[in-house]
């Protein structure tokens, strides 16, 4: 297709067409509006006094000589501003889970470097940081913990008082009775230790904020880039003590979030408390110095897994242990347990495994505090259990691919060991065509033929599902105590026959005005121009979850689309009254009306059903009251819909560097119904590049104190144009049984299978040296020392 | 804190006279002091490239630059590039018809890259927009459909230009 002609699908429908972005226009011409960009009379600008240890007792703060500072019109520390804390929790019993309390601003106590202490406000941002440097806080510093092995160490220090062996969650969980045995009696038993690297989400525009009390609406009204709005609102309401409805929250356009805005900040909270107590506008924006060492981050897990396979590389058990390091605090609202129970429960993955054991651990360290990361956990699991298959074919000297092929789930509804059910896929018809485009292309061949002649190429594949919409039911099962899972929405059609759409789900890339948008004009019949969807006000959009975990299309997308239903009905009806038949005789033109089934000349436009709704009320059927507005609400019922690619990658190592050069990355991926193609592939490339990033080059390092080493851009490796290479897709689509347009999510399947495919492509290219990489960032100097002669 | 000083700078061909402090950066007073908010932050390090505007044509990180030295210059930013009443230019709407953006941070600052790259080298090829494109950091896209948008955009004003040459051949035989 060329780009510049948006196709339309046969059927004419707008879902599935590649349709221009909604959101383009305004973006591309300088228009658009992210949270720096609003400018309030009278606006002031805060930022954080932060601490300079990792952990210690605060014996001391002096604000004295910031509040001298020119241009300095308040500071505030946690007793001056009296805000309650965040704390986040699971339905679980100590010592499974354990609760700790996140003050908005450190009080006596600090956990890692860069936590806020005090805020200080001034006339303009340059003022600002005059002030911070005139802060002084004194500290009694205490051994701060910055690994999670040295957490778990018996009679190692505790970072909070309340949990034991700096353990704030650890379950075990299905546990199959005579695993062990299994194990005993396996023929091949194969084993994988791995640590992962932590890492920044890293959106390009970091967290920010801009709040006021406005008196007449009597609300602290927050703009603030949030995937969570409705979270950020019930925090604050609850840390300030005010109802949730003087509490607004609106959201701008926002630069990115995967997942590092899905969670509550407390600069967020501090802010709009200042702006509060000052009665002025105030506005925060993280630098990035800040954004990188003292933001949410994610990622650095450990694990030790065993897989047992019988002869013929069936899988028999899997026993693994998880340790998630989630730094000083639980975010909220998914708590510190993210991480470990999102791998636990979800680990078996796209295999039929018949024995399974897992206990899975969040350790509390010293180092900034973490929240989901686009894919959580799973690029992790998905990679160790990748890696267990590629050893396993190794050891019984068979095919990566024909091993994986055995063990695939080919049945579908499938129930797992782990008690989840997964709906049809297509796991291995994607993972048959994605090493039939790798042996079309030659790549098998090329390798062969280049072996001899000292290049070093590798062919590495990944094959998983990522479970999209979550329900209520699906997060219960984790025993959140604050369930997300359904989402509402609110169909309007004005007197101009237009529509507005609320979602409570949050685009901050993903394209929704424009995909919600395609969604609503096929239920309705209308142009998508005719469509305008709303989101991010709290006030104007009923309680929603927001965006994470591949939900928005899934689950607001099916709310959008059966609230739309329910207002055709309405203009079904309307239309019937005045056409004087029977509802059953009118459908939707497809051109912004309703017509007669049998005779498509009569026929009254939405506008004029509209002029009667609301302008000539009195002509409306008894039973259809005025106004043309319909809601509905949708939660997924049961286990929540599975997306699924294959991912194959063709590597190259670098002798003389130990670069790891991608020569051929190609995805396989199915989402169910695309709602918009070009849409769908530019999220499996993004993510694949998020992916790449984790396996190859990023890494937050942290110094024996707990210093993070990682304070720009010169430090953490954000790879570029020239570290990515160009990602070929194919599209399968199994469609979703029970969503509303078919559609499975589509956000974070790259990020999830591109490290496990990497990382065993360079092990395949590594294979004639018999040393075996299993941690990540795979480093340069790593493939150096392996490509070494013994 | 330091004394203020006026100056003058053309941003965009409009001429602003402004008292600012000498420490103040060219991309806090285009989106601060004249509101050209288009221009965006993010990293004040010269690395992520989102600040990206035009000084005498050539692209230059906003951030790293104090607005006190680019007096007389000429400084064009993303607010330039639409048409008067309002239309996309040829190199935004090829970044739209290629998803070269998602959430659209970076945009701006890869647009006039593109732009002042192009205006110099407009018959460079793929694998040199690759390499310049490798300047500024983009989180969503993963980068191919940027390099995509701008190859497309260099192709088709080559095409377009041609095009007029031969006209103009034509004309005069």
């Amino acid at each position: 297709m060329s780009p510049h002609e948006p196709t339309f699908t046969p059927g004419g429908t707008w879902v599935g067409a590649s349709v221009p972005r909604r959101e383009d226009p305004r973006l591309l011409a300088g228009r658009g509006r992210f949270v720096d960009d609003i400018h309030l009379p009278g606006m002031l600008h805060a930022q954080f006094v932060r601490s300079t240890v990792a952990h210690g007792v605060i014996t001391g703060i002096d604000l004295s000589a910031v509040r001298e500072v020119p241009g300095v019109v308040a500071a505030f520390t946690a007793a001056d501003l009296d805000l309650a804390d965040i704390t986040a929790v699971l339905d679980r019993p100590e010592p499974e889970f354990v609760p700790t309390d996140m003050p908005v601003l450190a009080r006596d106590r600090v956990r890692y470097v860069g936590e806020p202490i005090a805020i200080v406000i001034a006339r303009d941002p340059y003022g600002v940081e005059d002030g911070l440097e005139a802060a002084v806080v004194d500290y009694d510093v205490l051994p701060p913990i910055v690994t999670d092995t040295r957490a778990l160490e018996p009679g190692a220090p505790l970072v909070h008082d309340n949990a034991p062996a700096n353990t704030l969650l650890d379950v075990t969980m299905f546990a199959t009775e005579g695993i062990d045995d299994v194990f005993g009696q396996a023929p091949c038993v194969v084993r994988v230790r791995t640590k992962t690297g932590r890492q920044n989400a890293l959106p390009l525009e970091t967290r920010g904020v801009v709040a006021e009390w406005d008196d007449r609406d009597e609300q602290l009204r927050v703009q603030t880039c949030t995937q969570v709005p409705h979270q950020v609102r019930t925090v604050l309401a609850r840390c300030t003590g005010l109802d949730e409805r003087s509490v607004r929250v609106l959201v701008p356009d926002m630069g990115g979030g995967f997942g590092q805005k899905c969670v509550v900040g407390r600069e967020e909270i501090a802010t709009a408390a200042a702006a509060l107590r000052l009665r002025r506008p105030v506005k925060w924006i993280e630098d990035r110095k800040d954004a990188l060492t003292a933001a949410f981050l994610a990622r650095e897990q450990r694990y030790d897994v065993r897989a047992a396979f019988d002869a013929d590389g069936r899988i028999l058990a899997i026993d693994a242990d998880v340790v998630c390091d989630m730094g000083a605090y639980s975010c909220y609202p998914f708590t510190a347990g993210i991480e470990p129970l999102m791998a636990s429960a979800e680990m078996p993955g796209v295999y039929r495994l018949p024995a399974y054991r897992v206990r899975g651990r969040a350790v509390t360290t010293n180092k900034a505090p973490t929240a989901p990361y686009r894919g959580v956990s799973r690029p992790q699991y998905v990679m160790v259990v990748e890696r267990l298959f590629e050893k396993a074919a190794r050891a019984l000297d068979m095919d990566p691919v024909e091993i994986r092929r055995r063990n695939l789930i080919t049945v579908f509804p499938y129930t797992g060991i782990n008690n989840i059910t997964y709906d049809p896929g297509s796991y291995l018809e994607s993972l048959n065509l994605c090493e039939q485009v790798l042996h079309d292309e030659g790549w098998y061949e090329r390798k062969r033929e280049l072996a001899g002649r000292d290049r070093v190429l590798g062919i590495g594949y990944a094959c998983f599902s990522e479970r999209t919409g979550y329900g209520s039911g699906a997060f219960a099962q984790r025993r959140m105590s604050v369930v997300p899972g359904f989402d509402i929405s609110e169909v309007r059609m004005d007197t101009s026959g237009t529509l507005t759409v609320t979602t409570g789900t949050l685009s901050h890339g993903q394209s929704h005005e424009t995909t919600m948008a395609q969604i609503v004009a096929d239920r309705l019949g209308v142009d998508i121009a005719r469509v305008k969807i709303q989101q991010g006000d709290t006030d104007r959009v009923t309680y929603g979850w927001g965006s994470f975990a591949s939900r928005s299309i899934t689950i607001g997308g099916s709310a959008v689309a059966a609230a739309s239903v329910k207002l055709a009905d309405v203009l079904r009806e309307i239309a019937a009254h005045l056409l004087e038949t029977h509802v059953e005789n009118t459908e939707l033109d497809g051109a912004g009306g309703v017509r007669l089934r049998d005779d498509h000349a009569k026929r009254l436009s939405f506008e004029e059903l509209a002029d009667v709704a609301y302008l000539r009320a009195h002509l409306l059927p008894k039973d259809v009251g005025p106004g043309l507005c319909a809601t509905a609400s949708f939660d997924v019922a049961g286990d929540g819909t599975f997306s699924n690619a294959t991912h194959g990658v063709v590597v190259e190592l670098h002798p003389g560097t130990g670069q790891v050069e991608i020569l051929r990355y190609v995805c396989v991926e199915d989402c169910g119904v695309a709602i918009h193609p070009q849409v769908v592939e530019g999220q499996c490339r993004g993510g694949i590049a998020q992916g790449i990033a984790g396996v190859l080059f990023e890494q937050v390092g942290y110094d024996e104190n707990g210093e993070p080493s990682c304070a720009s851009f010169m430090d953490y490796k954000v790879p570029t144009a020239a570290e990515m290479p160009e990602i070929a897709i194919h599209h399968l689509e199994t469609p979703c049984a029970f969503t509303e347009s078919g559609a499975k999510g589509a956000g974070e399947g790259g990020t999830i299978g591109a490290p496990a495919a990497v990382l065993n492509a360079v092990n395949d290219a590594l294979r004639v040296t018999g040393v075996e990489l299993d941690d990540t960032p795979i480093t340069p100097e790593a493939v150096l020392r392996a490509l070494e002669p013994a | 804190m330091s004394e203020k000083q006026l100056i003058e700078l053309i941003v965009n061909g409009e001429t602003h006279e402004l008292i600012i402090e000498p420490r103040r950066t060219l991309v806090d007073v285009l989106r601060h002091d004249l509101e050209l908010t288009g221009t965006h932050v993010g990293c004040e390090h010269g690395i992520c490239g989102a600040c990206t505007v035009l000084l005498d044509g050539a692209p230059v990180r906003a951030c790293l630059i104090f607005a006190a030295q680019v007096e007389g210059h000429d400084v064009r930013t993303v607010e330039s590039l639409a048409h008067a009443d309002g239309t996309l230019n040829d190199l935004q709407q090829a970044f739209s018809a290629h998803h070269g953006l998602q959430c659209g941070f970076c945009t701006p600052g890869f647009l006039m890259l593109a732009e002042g790259f192009l205006a110099e080298r407009p018959e460079a090829t793929k694998e040199e927009i690759r390499e310049v494109v490798a300047s500024n950091l983009c989180r969503c896209t993963g980068y191919q459909t940027i390099v995509e948008a701008i190859d497309d955009c260099a192709a088709r004003r080559r095409a377009d230009l041609q095009a007029r040459l031969d006209a103009h051949a034509a004309q005069s035989a």
